[in-house]
């Protein structure tokens, strides 16, 4: 694959091209799934194709085609000239890439057990049995369990010499329950709402996630919903789990430092940022508690947004986006980096596939484990804990947001008191980050997956990682719908 | 992708497996090339294009059932036996069916010649005029213009072959100001119908408009939805309007058919022949799609059935079925809701005081079943007062309930092929809703 890439550079950078180039991605994914004790899915996918990007008299074109003889290699590099010559009759500002060494490398993903090396039979039964035991409970209406797995090996050349290939084995698994009754629905899932964990890691994952143990308490909790009491409205101390923490990173820190939207290319789809270039080392973005890293480096996780190079071939990086509460950094390209004074990308430009132009994307945005043990976080004397999204939403410049999750609790001196169910709270970005009064330490930290991050046109749905530990915040507005 | 190539390929999935002993076998193949060309700060900033084929193949296996998909051509084979291995592994499933027979589709009119082989050129050419609309009001631009063009082939082993050929094209622009936004969108089979420049004055229009926006504070107000506002918010609902949703209990409809849910006012299709719809008119399995009336005067009607829901059911598959094996049973992707006659002057004359709300944004359910949904305003929110937009408003968080929202619509536009972000592309109209719950406002 590596010299169709390279011969597929060479064609692409003749004639007055300024930059080129070129990845190749092959892929190969199963999606497993039941529903109400029967199979629900059982499909293999595989992809492969390439996508080539040129920059020519200041003009971008990108093309990508299935096509991988030498005839579809060279319609798809004419195609790029034409689209790049194209974007000249309407050019914006000046490109200029920020340098990056060349890269000569090959990584692979950590991935104890192959999850395509066991079998089909296995891991229906597994799933099988984790469904049974969500039904255990005679109120469960409905039952769901998925699991899904991906390998991706992506060759890259571009036109100053680098070459780099990367194999990732991406898996994820969850389970949920729905309990209808009396006009309300209500639902529990585990680990995580909307398909579960997602991490690099093989089967072992699944093996970790233990779903089976888990499932008769979820199918407890969807039912005793319904007999809770609605969550109060107020102003509250709130108690988030480290994987609603995780939304709550992803959706008011990851996207706002998005150095793209804030430049405006996103203005008519995923929207701006709040994160004006003058709040840069300025805005007291949390407490001083709050430290926030964007790390795509292998030493921070399986996170799905670990890598060894980014997209453009730029290496994988650790930056401060919060440090101490201060708002220290944005993720870069090579194209933007400048408009920031930094000298180099901090390697967030990410495609989704083959088929699609890179942009930047969060890699593992996480806030930093704090010092507080479990039962310190809890020991207050009043507080609602909330556990697993159901809902999110933000306004286009991340500043107001509402999340909803499955369920929450009252907690008073450490203990649950009640069970609430409806549970909501909003606020404004940066007030609530800066309301943070403790931050669970490194044993409540999980590296969560988002697999389903929308952005850029046409649409692109990436996988980013967040590390959280469950945190207190102080006064936030907490209802129940 | 010519029917000879097609039915070619399908030969060769076929061929495998009956040589592995397997003699049902059904194929998807599809074809796509897409074109985007992007801006922002007035300038085209990214633009691409993309060339794909698929083969899906699915085997069925007794009661077993599985699918293996590639872009490898070349991999047929192995695609089929992959599909095979994994049926076998499989637990048998009681509602599979035998795959379906042949029936008359018939076919619907999707295809533009001159959109079909749009040039980067011409698509450079008119986001430079729209660009120059937005820039002399002293505005910067972003958006994108799309054209697309695509090929769908369903062929199984008892004789099923369905083509589907169809067209796409999309513009959409934002016009952004020093304080404030406007958005316009379009879509349309032929590019030739879209009108960029109209777009774009209208994006900077709305943005001029709503310069120095005024805070209001959150309540119930009236709101004249327009119908981008109207397709991403009430859109949200479809995903419960089928047979497998209500029989697994977690649609809104669950115990509430037969009821007056909406207004008397609200009558919603499922249509793919309407002119102004795209999309094809056999579904995952290859049943012809049939219109359907989802709701009859506020009540709910026809619910879409795949084959194995209606044979639970006792009904007739609707051809609304999704491929095999699925998770979800059906969907419905053709939605036209009736609407008025009234034209936008005469809404918002209707409108008297209150909210003219250009789009949403980031909707989300939060309840399921009283269909509350959450999101925003964004991109010309405006005050309103005696039937003229007054000026601009801070963009609101919505909490509202659908199934209330359509109990409470006042007057209707009629209706038009509208274009948003968080459904789907409807045939819907202009809604004028009293008591419409904004419960917070962002800072901008």
């Amino acid at each position: 694959m590596q010299q169709i890439v390279l011969r597929a550079l060479e064609l692409a950078t003749q004639r007055g091209v300024q930059y080129a180039d070129v990845r190749l991605v092959e892929s190969r994914s199963q999606d497993l799934s039941t529903r109400n004790g029967r199979v629900s899915q059982v499909a293999d996918t595989e992809s492969a194709g390439m996508g080539i990007r040129l920059l020519i008299d200041g003009g971008w074109g990108f093309s990508a085609t299935d096509d991988l003889t030498p005839a579809g290699i060279e319609k798809a590099i004419h195609k790029a000239r034409a689209i790049a010559k194209a974007s000249t009759l309407a050019l914006g500002s000046a490109v200029r890439l920020a340098p990056e060494p060349v890269h000569q490398a090959s990584w692979e993903s950590p991935c104890r057990v192959d999850p395509l090396s066991i079998s089909v039979s296995q891991k229906l039964a597994h799933l099988l049995a984790v469904d049974e035991a969500l039904r255990t409970h005679t109120a469960v209406t409905l039952t769901e369990t998925s699991f899904h797995t991906t390998r991706t090996r992506q060759w890259f050349a571009n036109s100053e010499g680098s070459v780099i290939s990367q194999t990732r084995t991406m898996t994820g698994a969850g389970c949920a329950c729905h309990v209808f009754q009396d006009g309300d629905l209500q639902k529990r899932s585990y680990p995580n709402s909307f398909g579960g964990q997602y991490q690099l890691k093989g089967w072992e994952l699944v093996e970790e996630l233990d779903m089976l143990a888990h499932a008769p308490r979820l199918a407890e909790e969807a039912a005793a919903l319904h007999a809770a009491d609605v969550c109060p409205t107020g102003e509250f101390t709130l108690i988030l789990d480290s994987s609603q923490l995780g939304l709550q990173i992803h959706e008011s820190i990851g996207h706002p430092i998005e150095l793209d939207r804030v430049l405006g290319s996103e203005a008519n789809y995923a929207g701006m940022s709040f994160l004006t270039l003058d709040q840069l080392r300025n805005l007291r973005y949390g407490s001083p508690l709050v430290h926030v890293v964007s790390d795509a480096t292998e030493a921070h996780g399986p996170g799905l947004g670990t890598f060894a190079f980014d997209d453009e071939g730029v290496a994988a990086q650790r930056t401060d986006i919060i440090r101490e509460g201060l708002f220290t950094g944005y993720l870069t390209s090579r194209e933007t980096a400048g408009a920031v004074g930094e000298g180099r990308s901090n390697g967030c430009l990410r495609a989704a596939n083959w088929d699609r132009l890179p942009l930047i994307r969060m890699t593992n945005t996480s806030l930093e484990p704090g010092t507080s043990s479990l039962e310190e976080l809890f020991d207050v004397p009043h507080a609602i804990y909330m556990e697993t999204n159901k809902s999110w939403s933000i306004d286009d410049k991340r500043y107001n947001f509402q999340f909803g999750c499955e369920v929450a609790w009252e907690i008073r001196y450490g203990k649950r008191v009640r069970m609430l169910k409806n549970p909501v709270y909003s606020g404004i970005s940066t007030q609530f980050w800066n309301a943070c009064e403790a931050i669970g330490n490194r044993d409540s930290w999980t590296l969560w997956g988002v697999p389903n991050c929308g952005k850029g046109q046409p649409e692109q749905v990436m996988g980013t990682g967040h590390g959280a530990s469950p945190s207190r915040f102080g006064r936030i507005a907490v209802g129940s719908l | 992708m010519t029917d000879t190539q097609a039915r070619e390929w399908f030969e060769i999935a076929r061929n495998e497996a009956r040589a592995h002993g397997v003699q049902d076998v059904e194929v998807y193949l599809a074809a796509e090339e897409s074109s985007l060309t992007r801006f922002a700060n007035n300038g085209i900033h990214q633009n691409v294009s993309e060339e794909s084929r698929s083969i899906s193949i699915r085997v069925a296996i007794g009661q077993r059932t599985a699918r293996a998909t590639t872009n490898r051509f070349a991999n047929i084979r192995e695609a089929t036996k992959s599909a095979i291995a994994l049926a076998r592994a499989s637990e048998p499933d009681a509602n599979l069916l035998p795959l379906y027979e042949p029936a008359a589709v018939l076919p619907v009119a999707r295809w533009d010649e001159a959109t079909a082989g749009y040039s980067p050129q011409a698509r450079a050419e008119a986001v430079r005029e729209a660009i120059g609309c937005v820039a002399a009001a002293g505005q910067v631009a972003a958006g994108i213009f799309e054209t697309s063009r695509s090929t769908a082939i369903l062929a199984n082993s008892n004789g099923v072959f369905a083509r589907h050929d169809e067209t796409g094209s999309t513009f959409s622009i934002t016009a952004t100001a020093s304080d404030s936004s406007g958005w316009a969108k379009a879509s349309a089979v032929a590019a030739g119908d879209l009108d960029p420049v109209r777009l774009a004055r209208s994006a900077a229009e709305k943005a001029a408009r709503s310069a120095k926006p005024r805070r209001m504070e959150p309540g119930k107000y009236r709101v004249l939805l327009e119908p981008a506002a109207v397709l991403d918010f009430v859109g949200q609902i479809f995903g419960d309007c089928t047979a497998t949703a209500i029989e697994e209990e977690r649609s809104f409809l669950t115990g509430r058919m037969d009821q007056q849910l909406f207004g008397k006012n609200i009558t919603i299709y499922d249509d793919v022949r309407h002119p102004l719809q795209d999309g094809a008119p056999f579904d995952g399995e290859g049943v012809p799609r049939q219109t359907l009336t989802l709701f009859a005067d506020g009540v709910p009607g026809e619910m879409p059935y795949g084959r194995a829901a209606a044979r639970r059911a006792g009904r007739t598959p609707t051809g609304h079925g999704l491929s095999l094996p699925s998770e979800g049973g059906e969907s419905v992707s053709n939605i036209v809701i009736a609407g008025g006659a009234e034209s936008r002057e005469a809404l918002l004359a209707k409108l008297g005081t209150g909210i003219l709300v250009t789009r949403l944004w980031y909707i989300r359910e939060v309840d399921p079943f009283r269909k509350v949904m959450t999101g925003m305003t964004r991109d010309g929110t405006f005050l309103v007062e005696d039937g003229q937009i007054v000026c601009g408003l801070h963009n609101f968080r919505f909490n509202e309930s659908v199934m209330e929202v359509l109990q409470r619509v006042e007057a209707m536009s009629a209706p038009e092929r509208a274009s948003g972000e968080e459904a789907f592309d409807m045939v819907v109209p202009a809604m004028l809703v009293n008591d419409f719950s904004f419960n917070e406002v962002t800072l901008f």
